[in-house]
């Protein structure tokens, strides 16, 4: 291999080595108590909101570096209105489910249209939004806290998937999950590329592919063997992946998908292209409104309670998340499983900082500096490269 | 004789692959108006733009002497600083500010920490009494129309001691009234010793006004003319203009049979979207057949691209009016989805701006017009939408090492290439292309005439907006002539000259002035 080629992989695959790099630092400072099954476990439970709320805001920021501060506010006051039906109300959580969710996209649509229709910058709609809403919440909830919420809602997300073949310590059916993940994706990417290879289109290299195949089958792996001697596989590890894996095809093999990123790469051309670009903007901003609501239904699960400081500046897990994961902040780049491990980075440094008993003012200051050190880094690359 | 002010000598100014500039010289005499001629591209522009110090020293060969003195310019400052003030043709005021804050904008009055506003809206109203404009200098000037603006400008130049006022078409977006107070404006100023140089293409504006006329083509100085020892003709300026000869740069064409009308326009009214009362397309009605190439020349800001584009289902202007008939039906087009419905195709002047997604792939950009085509309800088929990618690299000539290529790092041709292929991709009967061959070279323009040969030899129908006459000569079946947002012309290929489509552009702005 030559030496472009070595530091193209490096520029490709940054994030991952940064977040392989962090993961054996914080091992290594922590003692090896950072990979301790509770801890894995820990890792997802933690940070499955910033995974469902990174991918929404990756849509509002491929139209074109636009955010969406009002996500936060969305969350505590979907949970407010759910945690009024499953506590003040007795609601079954089924239809109480379905109302937050309803709730949550007519929240994302009434903002959507301001932003797309109206034209009114996305900064100033979803500021007012982050007030009003944490306002609304409050009115709700009479400044009180709600709790606990019911078991038969808590086990939709708190519990762990049953074991139904293994027995004692070690959960066989989460790591049988897990090999099978592993068998799906080398399958699905080996058919992928003797398609590409039969038709005579480009495929990447072998030898990268089988690399970045050794290392994310690896990781799966070994987080399974991690959550079977926890106590196997989380529920809200299968909200959140039924979530990324949705969007990870709408982003990458849709029609819509491809409309965000057009407009955000150059929208006049997109709209001299036929493309109704305000209903992409509205889209991305209905969107994330709705999956501010799935997100809320999993914070109020693992809060066990609706609460006036509920999702408090989540938007900027979010926004940052994308940005450490390779979004542009001028828009028209970035990717779901960028995003992803630009969250997880986000969560491992948490965690380990957690462990470590950093205190919570120098965690700050910490992600901070990573944030900005990663934007910096992707803009002075490219700068390079052109 | 009286002094030489300014001697530009031997400018040579190269842009990577085209030679902008090439050993042009210009003589301007203390206290003249020096009128500066010549097409679009031409190198008017550019030449003021190395004058004046946009392009710094050392970015050009040659030399300049100001005042006796061998000028050095890096930047505009040090030109203005010497009294040469460039006003240029779009206008660079900032709506809401004031009219004096405008006028002292990098040249504040007072101290650095504490603008003088006093003596900023002071000694801006005593420019403003010069230059004849009845406004206070605390108007915004978003509230003043465009011929107060251009006023304006002419008082900014004024508050820096100008010395060498260079206008660059000032009388552009002027009615008639205004164009007069102008030129007036600028005889005043030649009594009181003042030297300037206008660029322009209205001939009985220059001959009002210049003292002396130099003529640039294709970046070469073509002679000077001076009103007291030459005759100066409307056709001597046009053959120095246009003379050059039509070698072989076009294709051969089949014989093509023209069929049918394919689209007529009827009395097409567009209005401009921001300034709605600035009419930018007036009353134009033109058609094209099948088969057919149909040229619409004119300069810049003749109102072609908007006529073009307002057509393309209103992506331009407000207030549009008039009938739009496509193979003898009349359509209404809303949308730019409505004009590709109706096989209708833009494809645009400016392909980074507006035509291609510069941070994407080829093939992401060669199907975006047309995604239908590529998917089933909305899910991309990927393998399907590389092949149609690689179909159309091959057959218009894309040179580049895979579709996955980002469309940024093409060449110009190659841009406009894959710019054609997506309109193409999305099977239109009647194209509009927009300036087709602006910044590509030799070459590639020979290819793409070839591909326009090609779309009419299948029937199709090709508008061309040109500002290059020998492209417009050499490729089209019929002109039309724009000039100031009307059709002034139409002419057959057969009696279409260089100097006879000029003529008509020139003319028509005579007229409007004679009115």
């Amino acid at each position: 291999m030559n030496k472009a080629k070595v530091s193209n992989i490096v520029g490709k695959y940054t994030m991952i080595l940064a977040l392989v790099i962090v993961t054996l630092f914080f091992t290594w400072a922590t003692d090896g108590k950072m990979l301790l099954p509770q801890n894995v476990n820990n890792l997802i439970a933690q940070n499955a909101y910033v995974f469902i709320l990174a991918t929404g805001m990756l849509l509002c920021i491929l139209t074109g570096g636009n955010i969406d501060l009002s996500v936060g506010s969305i969350i505590c006051f979907v949970g407010a209105i759910g945690g009024k039906f499953l506590v003040s109300n007795n609601m079954n959580p089924i239809p109480a489910i379905l109302i937050m969710l309803v709730v949550g996209l007519v929240i994302g649509a009434w903002q959507g249209f301001w932003i797309a229709y109206v034209r009114i910058p996305p900064f100033i709609v979803t500021l007012a939004g982050m007030l009003i809403f944490r306002g609304l919440s409050n009115v709700i909830l009479n400044g009180q806290t709600i709790a606990p919420m019911p078991d038969n809602y808590l086990a939709l997300f708190n519990n762990y998937v049953p074991d139904i073949i293994g027995s004692g310590s070690f959960n066989l059916t989460c790591m049988l999950a897990g090999v099978l993940a592993c068998i799906v994706y080398i399958f699905i990417q080996a058919r992928s590329r003797t398609n590409k290879i039969k038709k005579g289109y480009e495929t990447e290299s072998l030898g990268g592919m089988i690399v970045k195949m050794t290392v994310i089958c690896a990781v799966v792996l070994a987080m399974s063997i991690r959550l079977s001697q926890y106590k196997g596989i989380p529920n809200v590890l299968i909200w959140v992946a039924v979530v990324v894996v949705i969007y990870a095809y709408i982003t990458s093999k849709t029609t819509i998908g491809r409309y965000f990123y057009a407009v955000g790469g150059n929208e006049k051309a997109t709209k001299l292209s036929g493309i109704n670009t305000n209903r992409v903007y509205f889209i991305a901003y209905a969107n994330m409104g709705f999956l501010s609501a799935v997100a809320a239904l999993v914070t109020i699960a693992r809060l066990n309670s609706a609460n006036p400081t509920a999702g408090n500046s989540y938007e900027m897990d979010a926004i940052g998340s994308c940005f450490i994961g390779g979004a542009s902040a001028y828009g028209g780049i970035g990717t779901v499983p960028g995003v992803i491990v630009g969250a997880t980075l986000m969560g491992v440094i948490n965690l380990g900082m957690n462990i470590m008993g950093v205190d919570a003012n120098y965690q700050k200051v910490v992600k901070g500096g990573v944030l900005l050190a990663a934007v910096i880094f992707d803009v002075v690359s490219k700068r390079k490269k052109s | 004789m009286a002094k030489i002010l300014l001697e530009m000598e031997n400018i040579t100014k190269t842009f990577p692959g085209v030679k902008a500039l090439d050993n042009v010289n210009l003589k301007v005499e203390e206290g003249e108006i020096h009128a500066l001629v010549g097409e679009n591209g031409a190198g008017k522009s550019t030449l003021m733009n190395v004058l004046s110090g946009i392009y710094p020293y050392g970015s050009y060969e040659g030399d300049i002497h100001y005042n006796g003195e061998k000028c050095k310019f890096k930047k505009i400052m040090d030109s203005e600083e010497k009294g040469i003030v460039i006003i240029h043709q779009e206008l660079a005021l900032i709506p809401y500010m004031t009219i004096g804050e405008n006028m002292y904008l990098g040249n504040e009055r007072g101290k650095k920490m504490a603008i003088d506003w006093n003596e900023t809206y002071g000694k801006a109203d005593e420019y403003l009494k010069v230059v004849g404009l009845q406004e206070s200098s605390r108007t915004l000037i978003k509230d003043i129309g465009v011929g107060k603006q251009q006023l304006v400008e002419i008082a900014k130049a004024l508050a820096k001691n100008a010395e060498l006022l260079i206008l660059d078409e000032p009388t552009a977006s002027l009615n008639e009234a205004e164009s007069k107070a102008l030129l007036d404006l600028l005889l005043k100023f030649k009594k009181e010793g003042m030297t300037s140089i206008m660029i322009s293409h209205k001939l009985n504006e220059i001959s009002y006004v210049a003292d002396k006329i130099t003529i640039l083509r294709d970046g070469s100085t073509i002679e000077t003319l001076d009103k007291n020892t030459d005759e100066i003709s409307e056709d001597r300026i046009i053959k120095g203009m246009v003379g050059r000869d039509l070698t072989d740069r076009f294709p051969k064409r089949k014989e093509v049979k023209i069929g049918e009308i394919s689209l007529e326009v009827k009395d097409w009214n567009v209005y401009h979207p921001v300034y709605s009362e600035r009419k930018m397309v007036d009353n134009v009605s033109f058609k094209v057949h099948k088969g057919e190439v149909v040229g619409i020349s004119g300069l810049m800001g003749a109102g072609r691209t908007e006529l073009a584009m307002s057509i393309f289902g209103k992506s331009y202007g407000t207030n549009i009016s008039g009938q739009l008939i496509i193979n003898g039906k009349e359509v209404h087009l809303h949308s730019v989805r409505d004009a590709i419905n109706n096989k209708l195709a833009y494809v645009t002047e400016d392909r980074k701006g507006n035509g291609l997604i510069l941070s994407n792939p080829i093939k992401v950009n060669t199907t975006l017009a047309n995604m239908n085509a590529v998917s089933s309800r909305g899910i991309i088929d990927k393998d399907q939408e590389y092949h149609v990618a690689v179909e159309y690299k091959d057959k218009l000539n894309t040179k580049c090492p895979s579709v996955e290529q980002n469309v940024g790092n093409l060449s110009g041709g190659n841009q406009q290439k894959v710019l054609l292929a997506k309109w193409m991709f999305a099977k239109p009967d009647i194209l509009i292309l927009d300036e087709p061959t602006r910044g590509i070279d030799v070459g590639a323009k020979y290819e793409i005439y070839g591909i326009i040969n090609q779309l009419v030899e299948e029937g199709k129908s090709v508008i061309m907006i040109s500002s290059e006459l020998p492209e417009i000569l050499g490729m089209s079946d019929r002109i039309y002539i724009m000039n100031e947002g009307k059709m002034v012309g139409e002419l057959n290929r057969e009696e279409a000259t260089q100097e006879s489509i000029m003529s008509y552009i020139l003319k028509s702005s005579v007229r409007r002035i004679e009115e």
